[in-house]
């Protein structure tokens, strides 16, 4: 337990007691076993899921899709995202073709809708933009948003996904059409927002603003909460360090031990820049130290550094191993990632043409957080001699959810004089933090700890409003203790 | 050795506080240490006890805090009805908002089963042999109630154990801040059947419809956090403080108490990490000159004489972190503010982020007037300015020709001059920021 | 804190006068406005103390409450606000016009505090009367429920963005100008009108320094300065209380104490509450001298139809608001909020190129020069049976440092019908800012070939923003009865009872 779980009197980290002898895969199967079976049983209208980064979650909804298309009651599907409603349809589709050929899949699109091309030949899949207009398949797949204009019919069961990510009054608009729903997601990523300061409605069980399975416990305490317990995308080296900062209640394992991923980076260091590349390899994180210096958001400096470290992973030819296997890892499977959108602007072009240009993210060429990679298949082809793809550069709130082998993060709190509850927020440095199946490389200046020391605590607190966890600072500091042991100074 | 260090430090302090007495901490000013914990200024002072009002007053910056009367007749006559009757109108409400879903009903002779132990007053003050006496007396009751759940829980089933909720009013806690004993008075505590001790906290502001004011509940939680803190390392087992705290307020627009609990955990956490930094103040101590001290010269009466002149030049040597944010908690605000005239942090953090991070004003007008060549590492502040600059004039023009405005605007000539001139600001406004600065 | 504004704050110190941050006045501004100064008594929950209240600077009215302890004298003073209050509000509902949605009134009262703070006092005033029994054991006058609903209505549409119903001067006035202090310290009306119209010969610095003298200027309230509670109130308070004791036992003379009492009060209380009254009016005659913004009269129209509806309701129904949202009301309320929000947002850059500053700052905005017109293009529909529609070709240069991508909706402040897609960026071969290709999608008319006028002609001068009000979309939300079980199942119908009324006061 970490010296901030101490005080806050917190559960402690990693690897969950109780089952501790069973294998990985065994866990994560018992923990879906009991998932299926409250379903089954029906004692409760909710069923949540909590899943750490990586633990498969999209594999458990589609797993659950096809269990409950096969009980012959119809399924709605919310998803946040088109992307992540075609990337359910895509999984979904082939898994019914093989265990339930009759099942029809409804994808629900906005006025106007064209189906994406990735969708195009699937011969189970039927498109439309209202309801009606779908016949009556077994699943019906949408966002959020436009189930919210689903105004008739009553689906037995739903399956919500990404449901921290997803509004308490976008619930309130969907619920009417489920009777019962499993609710999946991820509690450590960053919560919904809004434009607006809602103090009128703090301390309702109700508030609008939080996130749906929030407002789904206060109004509901006895619904059951299961917890997916293996990361099989973070390898061991983050398991420790993330469970600690962002699941500090929880915690999970990964999937693999220690050895079992990461990096070679052929061909001798030539720059602070390659050693904190190879620091990386072994440990599976690195910190790349700037002077410090109080910069702007976009500082020039930094974002050069972390476009040659981008550059360095390539121009080495480095590999990722996973169970014996190595695979160059190619742009496709890079991802930087940065707080603010004028940052990720200054990095792309630093970049160049090695960067993915606007919207190719909302492409996942590169590899969702697919339980694909679950099992070891990562989703990149063998190393060839060109590079294949892009480098995805984005933000966090636009990472959320996605996996690449290598990520490079510009820390949020680089080079700032103070911080805000937004670069503090944990949900944001979690997702820059938990992407990666290798190695996760961090540029900040130094400084980020006098920063966190100097930080003043003066946010009003509301009554009847439950304390959000991890707190973010706490998290900054556990984050960034971890990181020094694998600094190298620029 | 270690012990060496601790004694420099602890003259070099009393060197610096003079022939005062030392102001010691209370629950109040331990809470401030986590509102501005980056000014060296404030951590010095207040590890050497030095009284900031007084020291604000004699320099000519009296500070703007102050209480009225009524609110503290308000207070005060609010917690006596709560207390009243050995808290008789609190059991309930305690056992309404602490009891979690499990308990309730669990027992239901609630009010026969409740000790009420009152470790006396303050009155006047601790006296020499009082708060010894008293702080023994809160820890006995707590560790012996400790000791007979622990007991009673592992023979949970029997129920031979009465299962009683104990209120402890007036105990007394002490907690090491840097070195120095401090001790607490809590409204009152609460042991719950299940040994947990839970924090009381009475306050007067009100609760209407379930919301108070954000900024009154955070600072009694941090003060509340306080006692909990001191309660762990007393009894060095955390578990038997609850990190649950209880804020006891006016219900409404009435009299009427209501209970609600608080969670004080991100309280904990940033007291705690405060608290262990502390110690770095001899490292600020090494770096100011041998001579200088805050002693007030009082005199016989215990006014101050010492002039105000050499007090603050002894605040010029030790530096300040000044943010609009002081003004709400530091006594030394107003001079603190003065110094920082001009500065681009005056205006606030958020300000000083938008235009580039640049120090003064007078820099951040030069640069964006480019009047001043950006040194490398302003270069983009500097980039970020002049187009700010160019989109202020563009946007002032334009709009002004779109509509002119009815009456003139009450902006000065000056600024108006300053704005068609293709530098937003010409030198002579420059310059006389910063004559205003030293002025 | 934007760019723009900030950059205003460090111009504002450097001049010793604040920097517009407006050119054009982003509220309604009521003819008469009804302006509301209250005081409260430190430590109470909300207990008023005073109010100078009125609809011309020349023409206050002071209310006091001798014993703000005394709940009887707070209704009493409840009473009083709404006997003088309640005729100017009603007073806007008589003369409508007639629209297909329903009658609008044509004009609408207007509510104006000195600062944030007072619109607080309103709500928790509002709350405290709008359940108020008029009948049984703690029975009120009939106007104090009244009064405690239409103050309700006036704060709930104080959270609406862009509503002018009811505004804090101080907010107004932050709006439009920019200081060179904190935003902390702009919360004190004397200060921020120190540095927006200094006295003569101060700099606005030493007119903010002077006005946070509470000697010198007593704080717009409704807290008081605790000094005067110490030295003055409290010892005029407690000459009261000894007058009416001693007017108890004998009511012959000691009427006449009492009086006296009031009267040393009222006096106190007036020197408390006219700086700030004064200062109210002059921030109101600096604000009007601003031209209105275009959009202004639009918001005004809807803030006309809201009163009119929560006229209809008091005549229909007229129970009192409820204590707290429920699920379905917070819900559509957030919607309604964040809707008002970016539409507001939007309107004033369209407005007010100091606005659209800021979007330029930040990439979102570009102004530039039309350079070349495809206007008689014709694509195909994209829906097939080669149908085609008019889509002219628009291309602009610009010196902005844009962060648009190509895809990104626009729309032109002078043009503002006319929606238009970025096709197209492009580095110019002999340099100097950018080419941005738009193609125009809406506005033409209807016609096969462009309405005249409705594209912009080359030479042109154009401001593009991409900060639209349609980003935002709200759900159709279920009745409050067919509350759904995630968020707590249907409520109990709320039904004014006993209870409500009966709330202990001491
Ligand atoms: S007012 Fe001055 S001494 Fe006090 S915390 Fe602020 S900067 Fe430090």
């Amino acid at each position: 337990m970490s010296a901030v779980g101490e005080i806050a009197g917190l559960a402690g980290s990693a690897g969950s007691a109780g089952s501790a002898g069973l294998s990985p895969a065994a866990q994560a199967e018992a923990v879906t076993l009991a998932i299926l079976d409250d379903l089954r049983a029906g004692r409760h209208r909710g069923v949540i899921v909590d899943s750490p980064p990586g633990a498969g979650k999209s594999t458990l909804v589609v797993r659950t899709a096809a269990v409950l298309a096969a009980s012959g009651a119809p399924l709605m599907i919310v998803a946040q995202t088109n992307e992540q409603v075609d990337d359910l349809v895509e999984r979904l589709s082939a898994r019914l073709a093989d265990e339930l050929p009759a099942a029809r899949i409804g994808r629900l699109g906005r006025t106007g809708y064209l189906p994406s091309a990735r969708l195009a030949g699937l011969s189970n899949v039927v498109t439309a933009s209202d309801v009606d207009s779908l016949g009556e398949p077994e699943v019906t797949i949408s966002t959020a948003a436009k189930w919210a204009y689903v105004r008739e019919g009553t689906w037995p069961w739903a399956i919500v996904d990404e449901a921290y990510q997803m509004r308490s009054d976008t619930l309130l608009a969907i619920a009417a059409r489920f009777e019962r729903a499993l609710f999946v997601g991820d509690p450590g990523q960053l919560d919904p927002f809004s434009t607006v300061t809602g103090d009128r409605w703090h301390g309702l069980v109700w508030n609008p603003m939080q996130s749906a399975v929030a407002v789904l416990q206060r109004n509901n305490p006895d619904l059951p909460v299961h917890r997916l317990p293996v990361s099989w995308r973070l390898p061991r080296t983050a398991q420790d360090v993330v469970a600690d900062a962002f699941y500090p209640f929880t915690g999970f394992r990964t999937g693999t031990g220690f050895g079992e991923r990461g990096l070679v980076v052929p061909g001798p260091a030539e720059s602070p820049v390659d050693d904190v590349l190879d620091v990386a390899a072994t440990t599976g994180w690195g910190l790349l130290e700037l002077p410090a210096r109080h910069t702007m958001r976009t500082d020039a400096e930094a974002v050069a550094a972390v476009a040659q470290l981008t550059r360095r992973i390539l121009e080495r030819g480095t590999l990722a191993t996973s169970g014996g296997e190595r695979t160059r890892i190619t742009p496709g499977r890079i991802a930087v990632g940065a707080a603010h959108r004028d940052q990720v602007v200054a990095i792309r072009a630093a970049l160049g043409g090695l960067a993915a240009t606007e919207g190719d993210a909302d492409h996942p060429a590169a590899g969702s957080g697919s339980g694909a990679g679950a099992f070891g298949a990562s989703g990149a082809g063998p190393g060839s001699a060109g590079w294949d793809g892009q480098v995805v550069v984005d933000t966090a709130n636009r990472l959320q959810g996605r996996e690449y082998e290598i990520t490079v993060v510009l820390h949020p709190l680089s080079g700032r004089r103070d911080a805000t509850a937004f670069h503090l927020e944990a949900g944001r440095l979690c997702v820059l933090a938990s992407r990666h199946r290798q190695a996760c490389l961090v540029v900040a200046r130094a400084g980020i700890r006098e920063l966190l020391d100097a930080h003043p605590t003066s946010d009003p607190v509301h009554l009847g409003e439950p304390v959000r966890f991890p707190d973010g600072w706490a998290a900054n500091q556990a984050m960034l203790a971890h990181l020094a042991t694998s600094r190298v100074q620029l | 050795m270690q012990n060496r260090t601790e004694d420099r430090t602890e003259q070099r302090l009393d060197r610096l506080r003079g022939r005062a007495p030392r102001r010691r901490h209370d629950a109040r000013t331990i809470a401030a240490l986590t509102r501005n914990p980056g000014c060296a200024r404030r951590a010095v002072l207040d590890a050497a006890g030095v009284d900031k009002e007084l020291l604000a007053r004699q320099i000519g910056f009296a500070a703007p805090f102050g209480q009225s009367p009524f609110a503290i007749v308000r207070g005060n006559v609010f917690e006596a009805r709560v207390t009243a009757d050995e808290c008789a109108a609190l059991l309930t409400l305690l056992a309404e908002c602490l009891d979690t879903d499990a308990e309730a009903g669990a027992d239901e002779a609630t009010s026969s089963d409740v000790i009420y132990l009152d470790l006396g007053a303050s009155g006047a003050g601790p006296d020499a042999e009082g708060p010894a006496r008293r702080l023994e007396r809160t820890e006995a009751v707590l560790r012996s109630e400790a000791a007979a759940r622990a007991g009673a829980g592992s023979r949970a089933e029997t129920r031979a154990e009465p299962r009683r909720t104990v209120l402890l009013a007036h105990p007394l806690l002490r907690l090491a801040v840097g070195g120095q004993d401090v001790y607490l008075e809590p409204d009152l505590l609460v042991i719950r059947p299940d040994g947990r001790a839970h924090v009381v906290e009475i306050k007067s502001f009100a609760v209407v419809d379930g919301q108070a004011d954000g900024e009154k509940v955070a600072a009694a939680a941090v003060q509340a956090a306080v006692y909990v803190l001191a309660l762990r390392r007393m009894l060095g087992t955390p578990a038997a403080v609850s990190h649950d705290v209880v804020l006891v307020c006016p219900k409404d627009f009435s009299n009427v108490p209501l209970a609600t609990r608080v969670d004080v955990r991100r309280q904990l956490l940033a007291l705690d990490h405060q608290l262990a930094r502390l110690t770095t103040v001899q490292t600020l101590l090494d770096a100011l000159p041998p001579e200088v001290t805050f002693d007030l010269a009082p005199a016989a009466d215990g006014a101050p004489t010492r002039p105000a002149g050499e007090l603050t030049d002894a605040l010029d040597q030790l530096p300040a972190r000044y943010a609009p944010d002081c003004l709400s908690v530091c006594e030394l605000a107003f001079r603190c503010r003065q110094e920082a005239a001009g500065r681009t942090a005056a205006l606030g953090a958020s300000v000083r982020e938008e235009l580039g991070g640049i120090d003064t004003v007078a820099e951040v007008l030069d640069l964006a007037g480019g009047a001043r060549t950006p040194t490398e590492s302003q270069a983009e502040a500097a980039a970020h300015l002049m187009i700010t600059a160019r989109m202020y004039a563009e946007g002032l023009s334009a709009g002004q020709a779109l509509a002119p405005p009815l009456a003139p605007l009450p902006a000065p000539a000056q600024l108006q001059a300053s704005l068609s001139a293709s530098h937003p600001v010409p030198a002579s406004a420059s310059a006389s920021v910063s004559g205003g600065e030293h002025g | 804190m934007t760019a723009i504004s900030s950059y205003a704050r460090a111009l504002a110190v450097a001049t010793g006068t604040a920097a517009p941050t407006a050119t054009v006045r982003h509220a309604h501004l009521s003819a008469r406005p009804f302006v509301l100064v209250p005081l409260t008594l430190a430590g109470e929950a909300n207990a008023p103390l005073a109010a100078m209240v009125g609809t011309a600077w020349d023409e206050a009215t002071l209310l006091v409450v001798a014993q703000p302890r005394n709940r009887d004298l707070r209704f009493a003073f409840a009473d009083q606000l709404a006997q003088i209050m309640l005729p100017h509000v009603l007073g806007f509902a008589a003369a409508t016009e007639e629209l297909t949605s329903g009658p609008r009134s044509l004009d609408a009262p207007q509510l104006i505090v000195p600062n944030p703070a007072g619109v607080e006092f309103v709500r928790l005033f509002a709350r405290s009367t709008r359940f108020r029994s008029t009948e049984g054991e703690y029975a009120v006058a009939p106007n104090v429920p009244v009064l405690g609903r239409w103050l309700t209505f006036f704060a709930e549409r104080a959270e609406i963005p862009g509503s002018s119903l009811m505004l804090a001067v101080t907010d107004l006035l932050g709006l439009h100008w920019a200081t060179g202090q904190s935003a902390l310290e702009d919360a004190n009306l004397a200060a921020l009108l120190g540095w927006i119209d200094p006295p003569p010969g101060l700099r606005g610095a030493a007119a903010a320094r002077l006005a946070e003298d509470p000697r010198h200027c007593p704080p717009a309230g409704p807290t008081t300065d605790p000094g005067f509670d110490t030295e003055q109130l409290a010892p005029a308070i407690a000459a009261y209380d000894t007058a009416v004791a001693a007017a108890a036992a004998d009511p012959a003379a000691g009427s006449a104490g009492v009086a006296r009492a009031v009267t040393r009060l009222e006096n106190l209380l007036r020197t408390q509450l006219q700086p700030t009254w004064d200062l109210v009016w002059r921030a109101l005659d600096l604000l009007d001298g601003l031209p209105p913004g275009a959009s202004v009269p639009a918001r005004w129209e809807t803030d006309r139809a809201r009163y009119t509806g929560f006229h209809t309701y008091m005549v229909e129904e007229g129970l009192p608001q409820a204590r707290r949202d429920g699920a379905v009301t917070a819900a559509r309320r957030l919607n309604r909020i964040e809707q008002a929000q970016a539409a507001y947002d939007a309107d004033r850059a369209f407005d007010d190129p100091l606005v659209m500053a800021q979007h330029r700052v930040t990439g979102e905005a570009f102004s530039g020069t039309v350079v070349a017109v495809e206007r008689d293009r014709r694509i195909p529909n994209g829906r097939g049976k080669g149908r085609l529609v008019t889509r002219p070709l628009l291309t602009v240069r610009t010196e902005d440092p844009i962060r648009l991508t190509v895809g990104a909706k626009v729309v032109a402040s002078s043009r503002r019908r006319q929606e238009c897609v970025i096709e197209a960026i492009d580095i110019p071969p002999e340099g100097g800012g950018l080419l941005i290709t738009l193609e125009a999608r809406s506005g033409m008319g209807r016609s096969a070939v462009p309405a005249p006028g409705t594209v912009a002609e080359v030479g042109e001068s154009l401001c593009y923003s991409a900060v639209l009000a349609d980003g935002v979309r709200s759900a159709p939300m279920p009745d409050t009865a067919d509350t759904p079980w995630t968020h707590g199942g249907p409520p109990e119908p709320y039904e004014p009872t006993e209870k409500d009324t009966a709330e202990a006061w001491e």
